[in-house]
């Protein structure tokens, strides 16, 4: 089986694989570059965490893993390879998005739950029907009364409480964490292997935060699903996720398992992130937001993108060439010239 | 639901009651009558009315009783169907009213089909392809369309039907077949009669519920459910349909509301333009007489359609968006 620690193949192909994906936009303005060669691996039943500011595109990942990326929005390099249920592996950026594979792939294959509940379902449709749409997308041999007896069944799963009567409801007679459940449900009634959480509990208040990402846990746990959970909340990665990946600018700079990630950061920029976390059992210190902005995706910077607001700069290298790939230890990736044999020579 | 039409409708009996004060309060604030108007005409004519017929003729038509009297006595025979009498044409209003009602109603009704018709695929179309030559060509013509008086449009069509296909100018009947009992080529005439005020009626209400539908049906297509549903798995074009069509359908349902006072007051320009027996020149014509009951009776059916035609698309709009039905 995977080996949480180094996130590398034991024999069986990961789940779906991801190899240095780039995505381009065209806007009246002039293209923009959301990804720039990205590149992950998740292996079946594995939790995953994305982690990154807003902007730094990983809710562009996720969809242009679903191949629903925005009109004007196109794959121009790399690969999403995809293991599926009957066992081929598919290149998921080789597919027309439109085609009957793809939307098999997607919700059947992969889920995903949005980050608005609010507006994430249908307004003028029951929470019932939007379930079991999902089932009979999926499952054409279902008939009523099996679509019924599923979309109660998956509600009482994920803890709605009188489920017969609420499915009936409207989205907006739900509340924020109910909603939410519902989104679950709604995600896991295709039996799909790979769950994307996207921002999942950022609309929701604190207190409502952890029972969804308990429930999330759980059902991951209990169905053996593989998890992406893309985030900019450090802290939520920590509790739900063994293998992290940190996102700056359309690009990986340091991937690793989470306990390497938050006791040993090597990433100027994982490091900082690290210390804007708001942490109440140390008082004392205080709270470093990172200096400067994230640039936007249309004017990326030369080289390395985080050096316009790194602290730790090498040198004149850094705004003239992109850092490779390190591997520090088992499974521990990053991209800095701190730590590649070029920036010794040059400095 | 049912609780809320009922409170609804109870909502609309002082609504009416107060407008029905209003109205015969607008009648009788220019100063003279009837009777003056008339007599100004007769006397135009060279006719000499002696004092005593005038009295005589005030006191038929009970124009020396109090004001609240009269109001009464018009309003009592409104709820009893006898819609009183106009001086003007010497005839009940009952009798002028309805068979221009019809038409009305039947013009209206062909006028909002083709604003429909025609609006909601354009908008549609225009809204998934934005920006494309169609949208643009649709823009235009929409925005024309909405800019152009509609008695104009209707001068202009009215030459092209007779330059280009031969086609009777004005009227919703030929001359041979205005009188005539109804049958089959009587029906035909009418129809060959109707495109061009149907057109011409339809024309500003189809380019702006062509402009609605691509803005709401542009909203709705960036809301999130319809990248929940799309990813999902669910085909595009069913998506479309079932998800962003359905929600951006509600101006449709609101245009019933301002459809049935529009029977009445149904572009009285155009219609005299066109010369068709409906209810506008019949309305402007008692207005401009003082001819109190033809007009008062008017005003307030007008009101009384308004009234019940909001009632009628919120109850449509309740019954398609939960929304609105759940508060």
């Amino acid at each position: 089986m995977r080996d949480p620690v180094t996130n590398e193949r034991h024999g069986a192909e990961p789940l779906l694989e991801v190899l240095d994906l780039r995505v381009r936009i065209e806007r009246d303005t002039g293209l923009v570059h959301p990804l720039n060669g990205v590149s992950f691996r998740i292996q079946e039943g594995q939790s995953v965490g994305i982690v990154g500011e807003s902007g730094c595109g990983k809710t562009m990942a996720s969809n242009a893993l679903l191949r629903i990326l925005p009109r004007r929005a196109e794959i121009t390099h790399g690969s999403m390879q995809f293991r599926t249920q009957a066992g081929d592996r598919i290149d998921l950026a080789q597919l027309d998005p439109m085609s009957r594979r793809m939307r098999q792939i997607r919700g059947g294959e992969i889920s995903m739950i949005f980050q608005e509940p609010m507006t994430a379902f249908s307004p003028v449709h029951t929470v019932h029907d939007q379930i079991a749409e999902m089932i009979r997308l999926h499952d054409p041999g279902a008939d009523k009364e099996e679509q019924h007896r599923r979309v109660v069944e998956l509600l009482d799963q994920v803890g709605i409480p009188d489920p017969e009567q609420r499915a009936f409801d409207y989205s907006f007679q739900l509340s924020g964490g109910m909603r939410q459940r519902a989104m679950i449900a709604m995600a896991l009634a295709s039996g799909p292997r790979l769950l994307i959480a996207d921002e999942p509990t950022t609309a929701l208040d604190v207190t409502v935060q952890a029972r969804v990402l308990k429930l999330i846990e759980r059902m991951q746990r209990e169905l053996n699903l593989a998890l992406m959970l893309i985030t900019h909340d450090l802290g939520v990665v920590a509790h739900m996720v063994s293998y992290v990946y940190v996102m700056y600018l359309g690009r990986v700079v340091e991937e690793g398992p989470v306990e390497a990630i938050f006791d040993n950061p090597k990433h100027p920029y994982t490091a900082a992130l690290l210390r804007s976390i708001p942490n109440l059992a140390s008082k004392s210190r205080r709270l470093e937001p990172i200096e400067g902005n994230v640039p936007s995706a249309d004017r990326l910077p030369t080289g390395c993108p985080f050096h316009t607001r790194c602290t730790e700069k090498v040198g004149d290298i850094c705004q003239q060439r992109m850092p490779a790939r390190v591997e520090l230890s088992v499974g521990h990736a990053v991209s800095c010239f701190r730590y590649t044999e070029e920036s010794l020579d040059d400095g | 639901m049912l609780n809320y039409i009922l409170r609804r409708v109870l909502l609309m009996i002082p609504t009416l009651a107060v407008i029905s004060v209003l109205v015969f309060t607008i009648i009788q604030l220019p100063p003279g009558d009837i009777i003056t108007s008339r007599l100004l005409l007769l006397q135009q004519q060279g006719v000499d009315v002696s004092q005593e017929a005038i009295e005589a003729m005030r006191a038929r038509y009970n124009l020396d009783d109090p004001l609240y009297l009269q109001y009464l006595r018009w309003i009592g025979g409104f709820l009893q169907g006898d819609l009183g009498y106009s001086v003007q044409f010497g005839q009940s209003v009952n009798h002028l009213i309805w068979e221009r009602l019809g038409y009305t109603l039947l013009l209206t009704t062909t006028a909002t089909l083709f604003a429909w018709l025609v609006a909601f695929p354009v908008g549609v179309f225009s809204a998934l392809r934005q920006y494309s030559l169609l949208d643009y060509v649709a823009t235009v013509l929409a925005f024309l369309g909405l800019a152009t008086p509609s008695f104009l449009l209707a001068l202009v069509l009215m030459y092209l039907g007779y330059a280009w296909f031969g086609i009777p100018i004005g009227g919703l009947f030929s001359p041979e077949f205005a009188a005539a009992p109804w049958n089959g080529s009587k029906l035909i005439d009418l129809l060959k009669h109707l495109w061009i005020p149907a057109v011409v009626l339809g024309t500003a209400g189809m380019a702006g519920l062509m402009r609605v539908m691509r803005a709401n049906l542009l909203d709705e297509l960036g809301k999130p459910y319809v990248q929940t549903a799309l990813a999902k798995g669910l085909h595009p074009t069913r998506l479309v349909i079932k998800y962003p069509m359905r929600i951006a359908i509600n101006p449709f349902i609101s245009t019933v509301g301002w459809l049935l006072p529009h029977l009445i007051s149904g572009a009285a320009i155009t219609s005299i333009v066109l010369s068709l027996p409906t209810t506008g020149p019949l309305l402007l014509e008692s207005l401009r007489n003082q001819d109190m009951y033809l007009a008062g009776s008017f005003l307030l059916m007008l009101s009384t359609l308004t009234v019940v035609g909001t009632l009628l698309s919120d109850i449509l709009l309740a019954v398609v968006d939960p929304r609105i039905r759940y508060e």
